[in-house]
């Protein structure tokens, strides 16, 4: 009851001054809406870098050779030279291996696909059936390969979307015959869009067909260049990762001394890097637009210590009909309280409504977060009662003769 | 105990500016009996704003005692001060003391606001009653620059008036006023005093004043050296109807 008339006078008190308890609210406004804002674009660059590096497959495992061996007079070579993967490595960590669900192996070829009239510079990836789980690419149109096609090294295909629309245009490619340096494939499905990866690769450029037939018609090599792997889930890719070198370890016959001819690197190691850095980015923001917090909570600080000043004689009134000390402080507190968490209001509203603006206007993805409304939200309710303590004690403490004769 | 409003013995306040003690009051006694009308009179340096503040519970005495309807100020902390101002005593200032940009009305709710135990209907029936008593009650949503001197010094009274106090304590309330309104708010004051039976202690420097009220005390030095029932009591309701009609009114 008592309370609750205090926040009666404070409200009243406000209300008489109206404009001066907006423009201290401004501080507080501005404060909590560019620490919602910032914090937005920090988390919003995040969770995009973060979505696409998951679409290439977020439990994905790569193994590729190390191109720091060295062969015969000492000369390095590129990595797709290298044979030290082979088929008989996919066979054991098929049978071995205890993190990882899927693995393919991995040929790729550069050359022209043509069809009729019309032909695109492209990439051949031979793969088995496995790969499109492990990228987790859906198929948009047709059906995948099989294991029989791959077994018969059958020249079938599944073309990417970049690939369709240069050498199909709007014409249905599923059942066509397209020519891929010169040897003929069926278009059996067509590959859903996957858009830029996070470097910029165009991944919809290019055509998916069975290793055997990439490996024997367009390569002719027994070895391969690469494996794909996919763990269980994101956080068993450290283990995936141990547990697929020492199979490769015992299967390339190293001895202990020998460094490892391959390579894993795991999709989960990326995002991390990736992310730490956009981390850094969220925190900077954010330390930068909590100091507008803080300033605007001085602001509150300054215009209550000019206000109690200004109403010493309404205290000395107050304080003659019978309102405590306690009264008083509670009075100019929760007028303190009331300018923050106001302002915190609007600047919450302001903050996503300035992030959305952003999305908007400049495409930068945001992502407002709960965390951060809640943060600045508690932070500007204490700087109301830390900032306002002070100048509401001092209000308290006034000698009610003295604050009546105050002129 | 007794049923005196107010009961004055042997009180002292001194105050230590610096190294030397200055005395303002050097042993004042007095009682004020319910449905008086005392004026406390005496000029700068008598002791006579401090005499008002120990009235007031704004101050406490250095020695003596003073009692409130009973009760032993002197013993009081300052909280306990706060709740017997609003409990036991009404103000009216010289200088009105309004809140600015605040309805007449919620000025005289203000005291009630800080008693917990009145309910905001009780709140508002009384502010009403009260501005009614002053006749005002047909300005209750007027702010106080809307109003005329007078009338702000009648919002004030009615605030004084709201919490049902046990004395009424005036300060100058007619020095910011001139002659016609003064004897506006003095016949209410009297009418108060007289129909209502409230207790009213008047400090005033102007014998004029005095000349309404039904028992003076005057200081000299910190002393009381004159306290006299005033047998002849103006009536400044006669008063009023005696003046001549301004030309400009």
């Amino acid at each position: 009851m008592k309370l609750f008339n205090l926040i009666r006078i404070a409200l009243k008190a406000l209300q008489r001054n109206k404009l001066r308890a907006f423009l201290t609210m401004l501080g507080i406004i501005i404060g909590v809406a560019s620490v919602i804002a910032m914090v937005a674009i920090g988390q919003g660059s995040k969770q995009s870098i973060q979505d696409q590096l998951s679409s290439m497959g977020s439990n994905m495992i790569t193994i590729r050779p190390n191109s720091n061996q060295t062969v015969g007079g000492g000369a390095r070579l590129d990595a797709t030279g290298l044979q030290s993967l082979t088929l008989d490595d996919i066979k054991a960590i098929q049978k071995q291996a205890t993190y990882i669900t899927a693995v393919s192996p991995a040929v790729q070829a550069k050359g022209q696909a043509i069809n009729g009239a019309l032909n695109w510079p492209t990439t051949i990836q031979g793969v088995s059936p496995d790969y499109l789980t492990i990228r987790n690419w859906p198929l948009k149109d047709g059906i995948t390969f099989t294991q029989e096609h791959v077994n018969k090294a059958d020249k079938v295909c599944l073309i990417g979307q970049t690939v369709v629309e240069n050498i199909f245009g709007s014409e249905d490619p599923v059942g066509k015959i397209i020519r891929f340096n010169k040897i003929p494939f069926k278009v059996i499905g067509v590959l859903g869009e996957k858009g830029e990866n996070a470097f910029g690769q165009d991944q919809d450029d290019i055509i998916i067909a069975p290793y055997t037939t990439v490996q024997k018609r367009i390569l002719a090599i027994p070895y391969i260049q690469n494996i794909y792997a996919s763990a269980i889930d994101e956080k068993s890719s450290a283990q995936a990762t141990a547990e697929i070198t020492d199979i490769l370890r015992t299967s390339h016959k190293l001895k202990a001394i020998d460094d490892d001819d391959f390579l894993v690197r795991t999709q989960a190691e990326l995002i991390n890097t990736f992310s730490s850095t956009s981390q850094l980015l969220t925190v900077l923001l954010a330390a930068i637009a909590g100091i507008s917090l803080v300033v605007g909570g001085i602001g509150i600080m300054n215009i209550m210590y000019v206000s109690v000043t200004e109403r010493t004689k309404e205290i000395g009134l107050r304080m003659s009909i019978g309102a405590q000390g306690t009264d008083i402080l509670f009075q100019f507190l929760i007028e303190a309280i009331l300018i923050s968490i106001t302002g915190g209001i609007i600047g919450v509203i302001l903050g996503i409504t300035a992030s959305r603006l952003v999305t908007l206007f400049l495409s930068w993805p945001t992502l407002v977060s709960q965390s951060s409304i809640m943060l600045s939200f508690m932070v500007c309710a204490i700087t109301g009662v830390f900032f306002g303590y002070y100048p509401a004690q001092k209000a308290s403490r006034l000698d009610p003769i003295e604050a009546l004769r105050y002129e | 105990m007794s049923n005196k409003i107010v009961s004055i013995h042997d009180l002292k306040r001194e105050f230590k500016m610096g190294v030397e003690i200055v005395r303002a009051l050097k042993g004042v006694s007095f009682d004020v009996e319910p449905g008086e009308f005392v004026t406390i009179m005496g000029s700068s340096g008598s002791g006579k704003t401090t005499m008002l503040n120990i009235l007031g519970c704004l101050d406490k005495p250095s020695d003596g005692t003073y009692l409130l309807d009973g009760v032993d100020v002197g013993k009081l902390s300052r909280n306990e001060l706060a709740v017997l101002r609003n409990h036991k005593i009404g103000f009216v200032f010289q200088a009105y003391n309004l809140l600015a940009r605040t309805s007449a009305l919620e000025n005289v709710e203000l005291p009630l606001l800080y008693n917990s135990s009145i309910s905001s209907r009780t709140r508002h029936e009384r502010a009403v009653k009260a501005l009614e008593a002053v006749k005002l009650g047909d300005r209750l949503d007027h702010l106080p620059n809307q109003l005329s001197g007078g009338q702000q010094q009648r919002v004030a009274i009615a605030r004084a008036l709201v919490n049902e106090p046990v004395m009424i304590l005036a300060d100058e309330a007619t020095g910011n006023l001139d002659t016609r309104t003064s004897y506006e708010i003095m016949a209410l004051f009297q009418e108060l005093n007289q129909q209502q039976g409230k207790t009213i202690v008047f400090v005033t420097h102007e014998p004029d004043i005095a000349a309404f009220s039904s028992r003076t005390i005057t200081l000299k030095d910190g002393k009381v050296v004159k306290d006299t029932k005033n047998t002849q009591v103006r009536s400044a309701k006669e008063m009023l109807a005696a003046l001549p009609v301004a030309a400009d009114y």
